[in-house]
């Protein structure tokens, strides 16, 4: 499992879901506080490419052996790619939370949507009261 | 049970200084898991695992009529178990409905001891005790004088021995030995589909026992491994795989509830086993990916004929496999079934058990 870590260039969402937003697209996945909650992760099946994911709603959902846990969309757009990757080697999303493990990239509908989201010290404040 | 402190057992240092992740379990603050699930269910598998499960209760049932009294409870033939001898049993209201599923040793001619669910505990003893009327026998609650270990796995027999002063006793018989330096009633008993015993012992003794066991290769395993390993093998789990609104016969526990000793609900037991259930407990495995989970509809078209029980992802069989109350008829071995896993329809096959099988 990886260690902990929260990267600079990543924008925060309170579900504790992350999105890499370059220009008009961005890229989703899970942070490191949430696969350690959730413990190994043991099945992921990906969204369909082309569908609409929206802003605060789930798209998605990642198991553990012994929980289901919701993943929701920090950010508004279509689904251009899936991490297939991920379906087949779940446990990428412990051991490279902001790197093999991510899930989808989208085409965002509104990129000022980011402007909403947390960066790194105000991510770390919300853990400390979680 | 919100506003209760949840209980430790005498090896919470020993886990939190492991990593263990700890969680609220039945009123107690207990490992789901330490390195991880799936490397602790392999563990025990193919070495040696070591669980703590001292937040199970024990009940100690003594005196010249404490046979007749646990005859009276217990569905299994109480009178079969020798001194030294373990018997598995379930406990039933009137009605067939089961309060629990226990473990019973015989320690002397007038002595047992018998292993309940952390959850059903304090129930179990007081209607042990509530019943003792009438009885020679003396019920105690004896839970605070043990801790229980599991140690599990194909190597488990062998660590175990070389800690012990003398042989190991044989499966599903006890021993007192001192293991570690500690005395302990080892049971040749466990609920993992493996070989191996269960150790219980004087709570004082347990973090040297226990810390002796990870040193000579024991894999720390927590609850959660417990779970996946007993699915696998099709053990029940009380309070998902049954309750007091199932009868043994629909929960596939016929085979431990012998109604001509007579004891509390073998009646009802007798009736549903005579005119059989509308429903079974059947294993199944998932055809398709995903994994299943309680409460999840088994469909048959588009007729509900069913609902899971447990359910999780076999980390052998490498596929979701679970337990069902299914109508009767759908509850033979090869069935098509599907389970509707939060929406999404996902084929399964009714399996026989055990769902996992050791390759020999």
């Amino acid at each position: 499992m990886a260690d902990e870590s929260y990267p600079e260039d990543l924008r925060y969402h309170r579900e504790h879901d992350w999105a890499r937003v370059e220009q008009e697209e961005a890229t989703f996945g899970i942070t490191w506080y949430a696969q350690d909650a959730l413990g190994e992760v043991v099945f992921y099946e990906p969204p369909q490419p082309g569908a609409e994911v929206t802003k605060d709603q789930a798209y998605a959902e990642v198991e553990s052996v012994k929980a289901v846990s919701d993943v929701y969309a920090p950010l508004s757009g279509e689904i251009v790619a899936v991490n297939d990757a991920v379906s087949d080697k779940p446990e990428l999303i412990n051991e490279d939370p902001y790197g093999d493990g991510w899930l989808v990239r989208v085409k965002l509908s509104d990129p000022a949507e980011a402007d909403a989201l947390m960066d790194v010290p105000a991510y770390r404040r919300l853990l400390e009261d979680e | 049970m919100a506003t209760t402190a949840l209980k430790r057992t005498p090896l919470y240092q020993e886990h939190a200084k492991a990593g263990a992740k700890l969680v609220p379990f039945a009123g107690w603050e207990m490992p789901v898991s330490y390195e991880g699930v799936r490397q602790e269910h392999i563990a025990v598998r193919t070495t040696c695992g070591a669980f703590d499960v001292s937040h199970m209760g024990e009940i100690e049932t003594s005196g010249p009529q404490a046979c007749d009294l646990l005859q009276n409870l217990l569905s299994n033939d109480v009178s079969k178990i020798e001194v030294g001898g373990a018997q598995y049993s379930v406990l039933c209201q009137d009605d067939g409905g089961i309060l629990d599923d226990l473990f019973t040793y015989r320690i002397d001619a007038e002595s047992y001891l018998t292993v309940t669910n952390a959850a059903n505990h304090e129930g179990d003893y007081t209607w042990f005790a509530d019943h003792s009327q009438g009885f020679d026998a003396e019920v105690t609650d004896a839970i605070d004088r043990y801790a229980m270990l599991a140690v599990q796995g194909p190597q488990a027999r062998g660590i175990v021995g070389d800690l012990a002063v003398a042989d190991l006793p044989k499966r599903m018989r006890t021993e007192r030995l001192e293991v570690a330096g500690s005395d302990a009633l080892v049971c040749g008993t466990g609920y993992t589909g493996e070989d191996g015993v269960e150790l219980l012992l004087a709570p004082d003794g347990a973090a040297a026992v226990w810390t002796a066991l990870l040193d000579a290769g024991a894999v720390p395993a927590g609850l959660g491994a417990r779970d996946t390993l007993r699915l696998e093998v099709c053990f029940h789990l009380y309070g998902n795989d049954m309750d007091t609104s199932r009868n043994p016969i629909e929960a596939g526990l016929g085979w431990c509830c012998k109604e001509d000793t007579g004891f509390i609900g073998a009646e009802a037991v007798a009736a549903a086993r005579e005119r059989g259930t509308e429903q079974k407990l059947a294993p199944f495995l998932l055809t398709s990916r995903g994994i299943p989970r309680p409460g999840n509809r088994v469909l048959e078209g588009d007729d509900q004929v069913g609902v899971v029980t447990s359910g999780t992802l076999s980390p052998c069989l490498e596929a979701g496999i679970g337990m069902a109350y299914v109508t009767a008829e759908l509850a033979d071995p090869g069935t098509e079934v599907e389970i509707d896993v939060r929406g999404k329809r996902r084929t399964a096959r009714i399996e026989s058990k055990p769902l996992y099988r050791k390759e020999t």
